[in-house]
């Protein structure tokens, strides 16, 4: 029978390959195991073997081009076997693909958020984001369906691995044994791990070991007994999107501390005049940063793989904790928006946020993010880019500290802020010199109405 | 310990456990005055007398019949088939009556019997006369089924089924009543039933076998150490109780399994002991579970065939092979 060959993933990291070398020509014999083409990945150039016996019937990537995993590159078959409805698949697969790439890059960022944010799929490395790419996605991997002994399967469970970071040796590309022990020799556990799609199967196994091993009555050593709840979907969210921050975003971050003095009289001076407006400390630090923001366009920005994306407004998400997690509604451009409306905003999206009310478009596309736990008298912290924002602000609390002025020990309010940035986008002087901007602005309040 | 061949050990075992309970007796085709088919119940006849060995009419189902009928009435009768080929003759015998009377007189009847005599393939006698009949009898609950490999596996096996209050369906191999093995000479030497042996240690992969494969997947494990390719080989000796746990925890150590079986394969033993290990071991086991069996064609009588119809060395070392992925 005829077998496609698709796109391997040949290094953990490699998301599409470039055929570099076709060491068969389409009518050649090939056997299982010999070296087919040679592939440049992100790494290095890497040899592909066949997994299957036949003759090379079709080559659908030529040298040069390059595919992402699990696209057919060629077809492998009997030498007199109709081979046509692989043909057609692999046209329609990469029409469709490329159909998807084209309006992606003039989507607006809140809508490819959106579409992000409302999908219950577990984000993909392998998959670009975008509606029509996804489904492209989906049908590569059915054809790309994992082999893998059950033990094979049981032991990357256990120590994390990624079973689509390898490559099997068995038979047809099944995973074995050796293969995880190679994979495990190198440390692929341990980056897998990072990769998130290692942690489904391996919290369904922790799941059901209990139940293969009935409880002893004296739980004093060994593991620790414990109890498994199913993780709401707010939680799964929370996980999926953060561990696809850290991961693949390189983080860094920069501590600034800020004398909060004149931010304090001001926001009293404006609270006696009308205490209806309740404007709180955060909300100037939410109308200081959207105002830094725009002086500073590389941080108010985004990588996008091929490009990096700058945003013309500052819409700032504002860290609201909730009961068994945490939400970021957007104060949409709020660089342009006065202190009232930001803070009336604020509280009614936290309001809304609290009771579980708030709408996708309303915590979805921020351009940056200010978590504050000052409240909770934090001094400081390091807070978890939301991606695809480049920097989030963590923001610990006010208080009175000693400081000196002039040769002076003097009494000031003082406020440590650190911004986390994703380096493929914020470089290590950027962000300080945005850190200035927000700095001298906050510690002289007056210059955001000069 | 003595070195005997297989023939003499059981015939050992029929003679203590004759002269040990005097309701032991046996019956069948030849069994005294030619002294056995294969010479199994050489003395026996002088020893005991005609009334405790029998020479039987060309009649198995009566005979079988006879022998579950004096079962029944307390005596222990151990009942020789000239080869297990002529048991499908007294199968309603075996099944219906033997297998079933504890059952359907509720408990008051045990049938303390042996049927016991050659199973499998000889030297060219054909089609009809080189079944393995195991799978037949360890479908049906009420019977044990014991198949040695080893002489002294032979006599402490064949002395607990004489013991046994069950029916137990005792089957031995033309081709290895010659095979010489030490034998452990103390009368209450006994081997219980339902409890697999590791005929070899190893860690790579584990052969389970049984009756004459025994001696083959011990030869094939030498020649695969010498290919850096450890065998554990597990000798099931009781395919009815089974020890599975013997199998399963082998299976966990090594994570690949060959059954080898000079049995057909469909409906067979291996396929039993496969699904077992599939539901209890899945996942330790990092190669399908492969069986190496006998040929699923009638035996053909021609020499170069029947060697081919049954698994030898090489066929055992390409299947190990193959679930080591070695080749």
């Amino acid at each position: 029978m005829a077998t496609q060959v698709v796109m391997p993933k040949l290094s953990p990291t490699m998301e599409e390959g470039q055929i570099s070398r076709w060491l068969k020509n389409e009518g050649d014999k090939v056997s299982m195991g010999e070296p087919l083409a040679e592939i440049d990945t992100d790494k290095a150039t890497m040899e592909m073997q066949a997994l299957s016996n036949g003759v090379l019937r079709k080559i659908l990537i030529k040298e040069g081009e390059s595919a992402p995993l699990g696209q057919p590159i060629a077809v492998i078959g009997e030498a007199d076997e109709d081979i046509s409805q692989f043909l057609s698949q692999a046209s329609a697969g990469s029409a469709k693909s490329q159909a998807a790439s084209q309006p992606q890059a003039e989507k607006k960022a809140e809508s490819t958020a959106a579409t992000q944010e409302a999908s219950t799929e577990p984000a993909r490395a392998s998959q670009p984001s975008g509606n029509g790419a996804q489904g492209a996605g989906r049908e590569a991997q059915a054809n790309d369906r994992l082999v893998v002994s059950p033990l094979a399967a049981r032991m990357a469970a256990e120590a994390g691995i990624n079973l689509r970071s390898l490559t099997g040796s068995g038979p047809g590309g099944r995973i074995i044994k050796r293969d995880i022990e190679a994979a495990m020799s190198t440390g692929g556990g341990q980056q897998a791990v990072e990769q998130g799609s290692a942690q489904a199967p391996q919290r369904h196994l922790r799941a059901v070991q209990p139940g293969t091993q009935p409880a002893q009555p004296a739980q004093l050593e060994g593991a620790s007994p414990y109890r498994d709840e199913p993780t709401s979907v707010m939680r799964q969210t929370i996980a999926r999107r953060l561990v696809t921050s850290i991961g693949p975003v390189p983080h860094f971050f920069l501590t600034t501390e800020i004398e909060m003095d004149r931010v304090v009289e001001m926001r009293r001076s404006v609270n006696e005049l009308d205490p209806e407006l309740k404007i709180s400390i955060n909300d100037v630090i939410v109308k200081v940063a959207a105002a830094a923001l725009i002086q500073h366009p590389q941080v108010n920005a985004s990588f996008q793989d091929r490009n990096v994306r700058y945003y013309e407004r500052a819409d700032i998400g504002v860290a609201v904790a909730i009961e068994d997690g945490l939400i970021t509604p957007v104060i949409r451009a709020a660089d342009q928006k006065p202190l009232s409306q930001i803070a009336s905003e604020v509280r009614e999206l936290a309001e809304r946020a609290r009771s579980r009310k708030l709408l996708p478009e309303e915590y979805t596309g921020a351009t940056f993010s200010i978590s504050n736990l000052g409240m909770l008298g934090i001094d400081e912290f390091t807070a978890v880019i939301n991606p695809p924002e480049a920097a989030i602000l963590a923001v610990g609390a006010v208080t009175p500290k000693a400081v000196v002025r002039d040769g002076q020990v003097v009494v000031r309010q003082m406020m440590r802020v650190t911004m986390s940035c994703d380096h493929r986008v914020i470089d290590g002087a950027t962000g300080a010199r945005f850190l200035q901007t927000f700095k001298r602005l906050l510690e002289n309040p007056l210059l955001m109405i000069v | 310990m003595a070195v005997m061949t297989m023939r003499e050990a059981l015939n050992q075992a029929l003679r203590e456990e004759l002269q040990r309970d005097e309701n032991v007796f046996l019956m069948g085709e030849e069994v005294a005055a030619y002294q056995g088919a294969y010479k199994v119940s050489k003395g026996l006849l002088e020893e005991f007398g005609d009334k405790r060995v029998i020479d039987t009419p060309i009649t198995e189902l009566g005979f079988a019949g006879l022998g579950v009928g004096a079962a029944m009435v307390g005596l222990r009768p151990v009942v020789e088939f000239m080869t297990f080929n002529f048991s499908i003759l007294a199968t309603d015998q075996i099944i219906n009556s033997a297998a079933k009377m504890l059952y359907m007189s509720g408990g008051q009847y045990k049938i303390p019997i042996v049927f016991r005599g050659p199973n499998g393939s000889a030297f060219q006698v054909s089609s009809q006369h080189s079944q393995a009949m195991e799978s037949w009898y360890s479908y049906f609950p009420g019977v044990k089924v014991v198949m040695p490999s080893t002489p002294a596996d032979a006599k402490g096996l064949l002395k607990s089924a004489i013991r046994d209050d069950d029916p137990v369906i005792f089957l031995e191999q033309e081709r290895m009543y010659g095979n010489k093995g030490e034998v452990p000479e103390d009368e209450d030497f006994t081997i219980p039933l339902g409890v697999a042996d590791i005929k070899r240690e190893g860690k790579d992969a584990t052969i389970v076998a049984r009756s004459l494969m025994v001696p083959v997947a011990l030869k094939a494990a030498e020649e695969l150490e010498k290919q850096g390719v450890s065998c554990e080989v597990v000798d099931p000796r009781t395919i009815r109780p089974l020890d599975i746990e013997t199998i399963i925890s082998s299976v966990k150590k090594t994570n690949r399994v060959v059954i080898a079986e000079e049995s057909h394969p469909f409906c067979g033993v291996g396929a039993e002991i496969c699904a077992q290990i599939t539901e209890r071991a899945f996942d330790y086991l990092d190669a399908p579970v492969k069986r190496v069996s006998g040929a699923d064609v009638p035996m053909p009588y021609a020499k170069n065939l029947e060697k081919l119809a049954i698994p030898d060395v090489e066929t055992i070392i390409k299947a190990v092979r193959e679930v080591a992925y070695l080749d």
